[in-house]
This record gives C-alpha cells, structure tokens and sequence, in this order.
C-alpha cells in the first residue's frame, strides 16, 4: 500500500509542481493577478506531495518492505536503522527524489523569505522552481521510478552499498545537493528577471542571501566528501581532481564568481548580464553535477543501450533547461543596460577580475573534465588528463585571484583611489612576506621556488581581510555581518592557501633505517623502533613492527606497520600505519629487514592536511553570517508593486 | 552577432558534441580510463574459493584477461551474471573476478546458485585493489593483454553488444583462455 501511496503522491507531486509552474510564468505575462496568487497553493501541495512520497519510501525502508525493488536494492534486514534511512540516497532513484524534495524546501523558504517582493516578481521566480521541479520528477517518474514493485517480493535485501555504510558519507550527500538545489533559487530569480525585462539593484540584493546560503552549503558538501575520501580511502591524499570531484567543484568556482559578481550589482548596479549568466551557469553546473554525481548515473550516461530513455532524457532535460534559460537570456539579456562607469582602481575593477580569473579556472577543469570525452567523441583518440595538467594550470589563475584579492578588498567603490589605501596594502604584505619567509626557511626548512610567494600570500589574505573588522571594532564602528562574514569567509580562503601550500611543499618523505631501541626524526615527529612481532592473519603471516611516535616528548602514538607474506605464493605486502596527529598525517611503512634486528622503515609527514577542511568550514561559517545579515532581510519594496508599467513592450 | 547569443551557441556545440559522443561510442562514455594502454596494477589478494590461498595478478602476465569488478551487494552484477556465463562458454578469454567489498560467504554462495563463470576470484574485501584500478562502481570490466597493458573497459554491466562489438574484436582470433 505504501509503495502505491508514495507513487500518487509523486504523481500529483508532478501535477501540482506543472500548476506551478504555469500559474507563476503565464499568470504575471497575461497580467492575471489571481493566476499568479495561485502559484503558492500550487507550490505547497506539491512541497506536500514531495513530502509525502518521500516519508512513504523512508517508511518501506525503514519496515523493510522488499517488494519494493528499490528497497530490496538498497537495504538489508540486518542493515541498523540509521543506514535504512540513508540508504534512501543510496542509489540513483532515491537521490533524485531527495533532490526534488530539497528543492520543494527551498521552494518554500524562497516563499516565505519573498513576501515583501513584487507579487508578480515572485510568483515568477516560483513559477520557475516549478518548472525546475517539474522537470525532475517527470524526469524521476519516467526513468527512475523509486516505488516500482518486485514480484515475487525479495526475501531480503541486498544491502546498502558498502561504501556509503559510513555516517560521513551517509550525511555528505544532502549537504552537497542542498548546495547544489540551492543554486535553483538564483537561477530562477534570474529567468524571473529576464521575463520581467527588468533587473535593478534590489533584485540583486533580494537574490544574494539565497546565493551565499547555497554556496556555503556546496562547500561544506565538497569540504565533507574531500574529507571522506581522506580518511576512508586512505590514499593520503584529499582531491584527487577525478570527474566526480570536478563536478562539485565546477559550479564552486562559477558560484563563487556569482555571489561576487552579485554584489557589484547589487552595490553599483553593474555587471548586470553577466550576473544572470553566471546564475544560469551555476545551476547548469550544479544539474550536470548532480547528474555525475552517483556512480549509477555515470554507468547510465554511459550505457545507453541499456537504458537508452534514462540517458536520452537526461541529455534532453539539460538541453531543454539549460538551452532554454540560455535562449531567454540571448533574448532578454540585451534590454538590461548597466548605466554606472568605474574607474580601473575601483573596486568594481577587482571583481571583474576576480570572476574572469574563476571562470577561467572553472573553464580549465571543464576542458580537462570532458577532454577526454570530446577527443573520443571526435575521434581523435583516448586522452587521459590528470593532476600534471589541473593542478599547473589552477594555480596559474589562482594565486593571481589571490593576490589580487588583497589589494582590491582595500578599494573603493567606483573611485580608483587606491593611493589611499596604498599603506595598508604595503604594510599587510610587508608582514605577509616576513611571516611567509618565516614559515617557509624557519619552521620547515626547505620548500619548493613557489611556496614562500603562495605562503606569502595566504598569510597576505589573512591580514588583509583582519584590516576593515579591526579598524571598525577600534574606532567603535558597526560590523555588519555581511562585512564580518565576508572577512571571515575570506580568512578560510588564506587558510586554505596556506595549508594547500605546507601539504603541497612540505611534505617529508624518509627512508630510515632502524635496530632495536634506536630513534629517528622525521618531519618533527621522533620515531622509537620497538622491535617486530610476528602477526598472523587468515591466509598469511608477517611482522608488525612497533614504533612509538612522540612530538618534542610529547607521545604521539604507537604505530605498527605490518608486511605481511601470504603463505601460498610468497607473495609480500606492505600494510602502512596511517595516523592524523594535530592535522599533520604521518604515515608509516615497514621496509626490509637488513639483518641482525634492522629495519628499514618509509616515514612520511604530511603537515597541515586538517587545516584544508577546517579552512572550507571556516569559509562556509562567513558565508552563513554574511547570508544572515539584516540588510537583506529588512530589503522593503521599493518600487510600486507589479506595475504594468514594468512590462516590457516584447 | 549578438555577443548575448554567445553563451547558447557555445552550449549548442557542447551538446553536439555530446549527442556524437552517445551516438559514436556508447560505451565509453564521460569517464575514459586513465589505464588505458598503461599497465594494469598489480594486486595480491586472498582467494574466493580458498581464502588461505593468494591470487596474484603477476601470474596473469603472458596471456589475455577480463578483470570482472563484481559484488553481491550490486543489482546490475546480477544482470550481467548470464552474460558472463556466456563468455566463460566461449572459451575465448578468461574471466578474473574481483569480488569487491564483500562478504565472503555471500560471494560464494551467490556463485553457487547463479554459476561460476570464473576461471578464479580474488577477493577485495578494503577496496584498495579496486581503487588501483580505478573502479566507480559496480560492475566494471577491464580486458588485459598479454603485456599485461590495459586495453579496454567497460563500466556497467556486460552486455551481448559490448562482448561481440567491442572485446571480441579486440582479442586475436585464436587467443583462448589458456
């Protein structure tokens, strides 16, 4: 019974969600005011609706109703309850249904959060989420189905993917597509404004809170599966530039530019085209992700003969989606003219920069994310693109971004008088470089030609973005929280500098070699070799050496790397003790046995690594302050409400 | 031109691109592996069928291979099952099985009920094995020369097309499982 409830209910979810969509797009085009109040009865039963379906397949996993072949895919009887809940997002079906729901949720916030807008205005942008989400469960009810039934019913289940058995990555995907949806909103404040012809500074002030929300939510998305890979795969490593992870990243970088390219309109009233096709871009970005995103779709776009409706539709739905917005935006676009000038000093100047440098890194993952498809496709032959080519050609756009950061955060609006903060600006990266050295040949002694300059300028957005707070808590001035979470969002981003730098240059790698009671250091850490015991396992013996770790006289840990000989075929292998002390990694491996009780043993210190993810947090914290700040949720209307005036003549 | 219809036509010839790329290649879609023609990783992992045994992958080296990502736990391994029942019947290539992030007791009695179709199954019970190789998910099908270079993967289950119109063609006509 419940299987069929939940699939009505997504039917109707697909019905209301089309009501939607057509009382909140015609209604305002034909002027017909009622049409347009009916957008949010429309949109709460389909929230409902959504719901709905979604508390019913929760409900079969959770009773562990294996009739439903979605369920008895995903879960196992014996599965405890928490990963039956998960395990909902456990496969391609039901992560789509969480993606309409999130939707539906940021649908309802957008409600509640629009009622000082025009009614017109916002019975536009609703009438695009529905149309958003109409598109997705069409999508979801026509190829992905998540109630379908098995007959006979399965015994049992056949349990959760292993991999995501595991509450980091049980959590990692609602956060990620919360930041994925919430891009939804911008774009469809930005068709609304293209429908409406109109597009002034309050619109840019209504749709930067939305912005900066979404965009806080992505990171920590991206921040929580980096971390994953980390600690689960164990490679010692966290970004490993795979498509996956580009896909997340991708609509980061555009979403990035987006919320910045949102306040130079919404300041100046500047950029304004630009802005709606950045908002358009990021949500394309952010669908393309989502469609990547779970390995089931990725084996879907790939197998095309054996579901050819799921991928055909998907590339359909983009092109319909995407093309669409991008065709109102060919037409529209043209009518929305940025009066305002600025000087190359001004403000106005760095963030040009700053998008045209995010966009161009986010233009370098694209290419060598679908290089090799393309190159495939157009017969050229198989390219394989890796870090060698990503991480150059990152930095070459992202330390300029960086540097730049420091010197325009200190600009004025419109006026290029950068003369008077010519001070600061010495001064901060005079202290930058001082301490940037100083990590560099002081604390680590030695580095690579790079890493005092990327020190010098992680430490430099430190500084600078403590400049404006300090000076307004001293002469007792407000602090806005939109100041206060941007400079904090801009310290995580010199955080993040900083650490990227110490992992990518300090990293100590030594081959030691040891007796019994000898001690060696590496990287700071002292290691004290304790002998080896012999180690058994089900199909193989070995050793385990034991090595007592201490930092300055602090004890560390106790680490045993093991190499383990299996007994049928000799084979030899090495199992490495990995510890994260204190955000430094340290990772042991037993080598040979060098006779008479010596070992040679692989020590390697990666510094700093925590500090990556602490710096993603840190970034999403001033995000959510600035998001949070009042000057948007006190935005009154300012204009007569839903002129026809407004209208444009097209 | 209107700079302002840039972005859809760049958009447009993307999904060109795209669409050929479905249409020429179904089967290597967006993710191309990087082994490709690089030598497959090594692993030296446990025996399904004998788990105090070892399966090492050096002792592959001189002869044509499928490696078979599979696991219980996955819903298209069962639907590829037939399929690679076929392949073992055809005595064309020998058929490796990986069995990744399992359980050994299901791995075995899953054989036991669909069949056994291969010639021997290393098991990957930390997924490290199937992290060398590269694997997303579930099933995944790599073909390995003589060298011991990777020359073809498919991700997905196996199918009847993938068998006769992408590895068949690519193995030489006497080439058999020994």
């Amino acid at each position: 019974m419940l299987p069929e409830l939940g699939h009505f209910a997504l039917i109707l979810g697909l019905l209301l969600a089309g009501l939607q969509a057509f009382f909140g797009i015609a209604g305002p085009a034909r002027g017909r005011d009622r049409w347009s109040a009916a957008v949010t009865a429309a949109l709460a039963g389909q929230a409902v609706m959504v719901a709905t379906a979604v508390g019913c397949l929760i409900a079969c996993f959770v009773g562990n109703d294996f009739s439903v072949q979605y369920v008895a895919e995903n879960s196992n009887s014996a599965l405890p309850l928490f990963y039956r809940v998960t395990a909902l997002w456990g496969a391609h079906e039901g992560s789509l249904l969480l993606w309409i729901l999130l939707l539906g949720a940021w649908s309802v916030a957008v409600w509640f959060g629009s009622r000082r807008l025009p009614p017109r205005f916002s019975a536009r942008v609703l009438g695009v989420l529905g149309l958003v989400s109409f598109g997705f469960l069409l999508f979801t009810l026509a190829t992905s189905n998540p109630f379908l039934r098995l007959d006979p019913p399965a015994p049992d289940g056949r349990d959760l993917n292993p991999i995501l058995q595991d509450p980091g990555l049980a959590i990692h995907p609602p956060i990620l597509y919360t930041g994925y949806v919430g891009f939804a909103v911008a774009f469809a404040f930005a068709c609304a404004a293209m429908l409406e012809g109109r597009l002034d500074q309050t619109w840019a002030r209504w749709t930067r809170p939305w912005t900066t929300s979404a965009w806080a939510f992505l990171t920590c998305g991206i921040a929580l599966g980096s971390f994953w890979a980390y600690y689960e795969l164990g490679w010692g490593g966290f970004w490993f530039w795979d498509p996956v992870e580009n896909a997340s990243f991708m609509p980061w970088l555009v979403g990035t530019a987006l919320v910045h390219s949102l306040a130079a309109t919404d300041k100046r009233g500047l950029f304004k085209s630009w802005t709606l096709l950045l908002a358009i871009l990021t949500f394309s970005l952010s669908m393309l992700g989502t469609f990547l995103v779970r390995s089931g779709v990725l084996v879907s776009v790939h197998s095309f003969a054996a579901d050819p409706s799921r991928g055909i539709f998907i590339l359909a739905f983009l092109v319909l989606m995407i093309g669409g917005s991008l065709a109102l935006y060919a037409w529209r676009a043209p009518l929305l003219k940025s009066s305002a000038g600025f000087e190359l000093g001004a403000r106005e100047s760095f963030l040009l920069f700053n998008n045209v440098l995010l966009v161009i890194a986010a233009a370098t993952v694209f290419a060598g994310t679908l290089a090799p498809l393309i190159s495939d496709s157009l017969g050229l032959g198989t390219v394989s693109v890796g870090p060698p080519y990503f991480n150059p050609t990152f930095m070459l756009s992202m330390l300029p971004l960086a540097a730049l950061l420091c010197v325009g955060i200190h600009a004025n609006w419109k006026r290029g008088r950068l003369a008077d903060a010519q001070r600061t600006i010495l001064f901060t990266l005079l202290a930058a470089a001082v301490l940037g050295c100083g990590v560099t040949f002081g604390v680590y002694t030695h580095g690579k030609v790079l890493t005092p300059v990327a020190a010098t300028i992680g430490i430099w957005i430190i500084l600078s973005s403590l400049v404006e707070p300090l000076y307004r808590l001293r002469r007792h001035l407000s602090l806005p929280r939109a100041l206060l979470g941007m400079s904090i969002a801009h310290i995580g981003l010199g955080v993040a500098v900083l650490a990227l730098t110490t992992v990518q240059s300090f990293t100590v790698e030594r081959d030691v070699s040891l007796s019994l009671g000898e001690s060696a250091t590496v990287g700071g850490y002292t290691l004290r070799f304790d002998g080896v015991k012999p180690v058994e396992g089900p199909n193989f013996e070995g050793v385990g050496g034991t090595f007592t770790v201490s930092r300055g006289g602090r004890p560390v840990a106790v680490m045993v790397p093991q190499k383990r000989q299996f007994w049928v075929q000799h084979q030899v292998t090495s199992e490495t003790a990995i510890r994260l002390d204190r955000g430094n990694n340290l990772l042991l491996a037993l080598g040979e046995d060098l006779g008479a009780g010596r070992w040679s043993v692989r020590v390697q210190v990666r510094p700093l690594v925590s500090l990556v993810w602490l710096a993603a947090l840190i970034m999403a914290i001033g995000a959510a302050l600035a998001a949070s700040d009042r000057r948007y949720r006190a935005a009154r209307v300012s204009e007569p409400a839903a002129g026809a005036a407004t209208e444009p003549a097209a | 031109m209107n700079r302002f219809y840039l972005p859809i036509l760049t958009f447009a010839l993307l999904t060109v691109v795209l669409a050929v790329g479905i249409r020429h290649s179904p089967d290597k879609g967006i993710i191309v592996s990087p082994l490709l023609n690089k030598p497959a990783p090594q692993f030296a992992l446990p025996n399904l069928a004998d788990p105090a045994q070892v399966v090492d992958s050096r002792a592959f080296k001189g002869r044509w291979y499928l490696l078979n990502v599979w696991g219980t736990w996955c819903v298209e391994c069962r639907a590829e099952h037939a399929m690679l029942l076929k392949v073992r019947a055809s005595g064309r290539v020998a058929l490796i099985g990986l069995d990744w992030k399992d359980n050994d007791a299901d791995a075995q009695a899953w054989l036991a009920q669909l069949g056994n179709p291969y010639e021997i199954v290393a098991v990957d019970r930390t997924g490290r094995a199937a992290i060398d190789w590269g694997v997303y998910g579930a099933p995944e099908t790599f073909l390995v020369n003589p060298a011991g270079l990777v020359i073809y993967k498919h991700v997905g289950a196996l199918d009847e097309a993938t068998w006769s119109g992408e590895i068949l063609p690519r193995l030489p006509a006497a080439a058999g499982p020994g």
